[in-house]
């Protein structure tokens, strides 16, 4: 057998023990076997199944309300006329369907211009956090120079420094940056939200954590195959991270989306503003109808891509919580 | 790492009998390119440069700045005047007691409630994935549009879509976010709403996380439901309890959207957080605003959460090698 023959085989079974080890993780979503605080034999007792089902009923009723209700309601109202919203605001079906509010919204508000702002925001906003944290990532975690721990503990600190304090500093480096002249300003660039959010030491963190959980086996066999370190990021450690790919894509484009006192403060233009900023500005001079048409349609993306990657969202919302990598 | 180490000596190794052994590798900038010390540089270079710029210098520069006084023309030393000035401003302390009774109520209202929903959801066999969507819903819906629903929902007309809800079981319609007493907790309210779904999530995962042992334990104990819940699942909870309150009480030291956009700190100072009034101070005025005495209170916020982080740091390390 060649070297590189046996390389592959390495390889192979590197990432074989990898996916057991994963594997054997429990799923919380996956609705395991496993018993939880009642057991079988109690379910089976006529007083505990009636109050299951109770249960159920609360949850169901509770959770349409709270969780489905406020957005069916905007949906509705969206395609309202105003009087009735005003007027009769839990009627469950509007005297008459009135597409136009979402027409008006689209086109005389001109929210289509700021809902674009708002796709290039997360675009630019994914596109860097997924640089820096992949390529620092990877720097920290396989290539390993010496002062790596230095680098680490640099970063590590910032998790401990809340956004706040930067907000007066950071928005001045961002009125006058340094190194780029006396007349350069990064106000109404998209930089100036791109950049800021791509230093984020929680990404770089989970990416580390995800790379260092990969087999170094693998990494010793591409090596042994002559790919450089440019050959084993692109073609190795990144496809085999595409899980951690997609909870750091998650994190950065809901984060933009959601984003509102800095896109504020640094895209003072409402040319370039995104929705966020932008509807509760324009509320006082917008009807009703329409101004709860142009709530909806910001909504809508947000609340498909959940539908959509529900599991990486709900995935991902157990990380937030607990820094697990 | 150990390839990239070992093979310059490996190299090496062939010439090494013939000349006498150096003491020490000469490190040259040619081996160090070689060794990979470049492309490991370059890999490093996206990070360095977003982190230098928009993290290490601001946090420095906040620093700095707390210790200064600017016009943008001058800038002068001040000692902790600063610090002086802004403890000594008499809104100070209305935005710390607003901003404890903010966390205070989100406490009673958002800490209980997502567990006990988390328990009961863990409880049922079928529809589990349905609840979690349902009950995550309200956390993917962008903040903003949700403050602006809500404080539609929170209308003083008896019309109003709350006053709608409570009028049709006899109670009289409240002023919610237009009374001075009722404004924060219609904040706390929505914010409530906002996050609930994320906490769910969470305690779903962590309540999988508890040995079905203990429970087979119990029960041979002769426990009943309630014991094991009481007995079994909240000890087990501890840790990540612990670690949720952390979380929540970083999360509202520094809420700034709902008191912003419900009420802009109104009705008479009632609603003014600290955030809310570090912003003030800085950016309210566009002729530019008190940087100084911003950045002062800023520093003294950062310190009092960055503990907490620490904290919460430690904590989690702990609980995920466990």
């Amino acid at each position: 057998m060649t070297a590189t023959g046996i390389a592959a085989e390495e390889r192979r079974e590197g990432l074989r023990r990898w996916l057991r080890r994963r594997g054997r993780e429990r799923d919380p979503f996956a609705g395991a076997g496993d018993r939880s605080i009642i057991s079988t034999s109690e379910r089976r007792r006529g007083s505990v199944r009636g109050s299951l089902v109770a249960v159920h009923v609360f949850l169901t009723a509770g959770l349409v309300v709270a969780g489905l209700g406020p957005i069916l309601w905007l949906a509705k109202s969206a395609v309202s006329t105003t009087q009735d919203t005003i007027s009769h605001p839990f009627q469950l079906w509007p005297s008459g369907i009135d597409w136009a509010n979402l027409a008006a919204a689209w086109n005389d508000v001109e929210i289509s211009k700021y809902f674009l702002n708002t796709l290039v925001v997360a675009a630019g906003a994914w596109f860097f956090q997924l640089l820096v944290a992949t390529t620092a990532g990877y720097a920290l975690s396989v290539l390993q120079p010496k002062y790596a721990p230095i680098l680490n503990g640099m970063v590590l600190a910032t998790l401990f420094i809340p956004a706040v304090v930067l907000l007066v500093p950071l928005y001045l480096t961002v009125v006058h940056p340094p190194l780029l002249g006396e007349d350069a300003t990064l106000l109404n660039n998209y930089l100036a939200v791109w950049l800021p959010m791509a230093a984020n030491a929680f990404n770089i963190l989970l990416v580390k954590r995800f790379f260092d959980s990969l087999p170094r086996e693998v990494f010793e066999a591409a090596k042994t195959d002559g790919a450089g370190p440019f050959r084993l990021f692109w073609s190795v450690v990144l496809p085999m991270s595409k899980p951690i790919l997609g909870v750091i894509s998650v994190f950065a484009i809901i984060a933009a989306w959601k984003d509102y006192l800095w896109p504020m403060l640094v895209l003072p233009d409402p040319a370039v503003q995104p929705l966020s900023v932008r509807l509760p500005a324009i509320q006082s001079q917008t009807e009703l109808d329409v101004f709860l048409a142009a709530l909806a349609i910001a909504t809508i993306i947000p609340i498909a891509m959940f539908l959509v990657f529900q599991s990486v969202f709900l995935r991902s919302a157990g990380l937030g919580g607990a820094v697990k990598g | 790492m150990t390839v990239m180490e070992q093979s310059p000596p490996a190299l090496a190794a062939p010439e090494a009998p013939a000349v006498p052994p150096k003491p020490r590798r000469r490190r040259t900038p040619a081996t160090w390119v070689r060794g990979g010390g470049l492309s490991t540089l370059v890999f490093l270079l996206p990070m360095l440069v977003v982190f230098l710029f928009f993290s290490w210098s601001p946090i420095v520069q906040s620093l700095v700045m707390s210790l200064q006084k600017t016009n943008f023309i001058v800038t002068e030393w001040v000692g902790l005047d600063n610090y002086v000035a802004v403890l000594a401003d008499p809104l100070l302390g209305r935005a710390v007691l607003n901003t404890v009774s903010f966390a205070l109520l989100a406490l009673l209202l958002g800490f209980p409630l997502p567990l006990f929903m988390a328990v009961l959801m863990s409880e049922v066999k079928r529809g589990k994935g349905f609840y979690s969507a349902l009950a995550y819903l309200p956390v993917v819906v962008p903040p903003v549009v949700a403050v602006l629903l809500w404080k539609f929902f929170y209308s003083a007309d008896a019309d109003g879509v709350f006053n709608s809800v409570l009028g049709w079981v006899g109670i009289p319609p409240q002023p919610w976010i237009q009374s001075a007493v009722q404004a924060m907790p219609s904040l706390v309210l929505e914010a409530t709403w906002a996050a609930a779904g994320g906490s769910i999530i969470i305690y779903l995962a962590a309540l999988l996380a508890v040995p079905p042992e203990l429970y087979d334990a119990a029960e041979v104990d002769g426990a009943g439901i309630w014991r094991k819940v009481w007995h079994v699942t909240l000890p087990s909870l501890r840790g990540i309890l612990f670690i949720m309150l952390i979380l929540q009480i970083i999360a509202t030291a520094q809420v700034f959207l709902e008191p912003f956009l419900f009420t802009g700190g109104g009705p008479n100072n009632a609603t003014v957080t600290i955030l809310l009034f570090i912003y003030n101070k800085a950016f309210r005025n566009s002729l530019g605003g008190d940087f100084g005495e911003a950045t002062a209170l800023s520093v003294m916020l950062a310190i009092f959460l960055g503990l907490l982080s620490w904290l919460y740091f430690r904590l989690t390390n702990r609980w995920s090698t466990s």
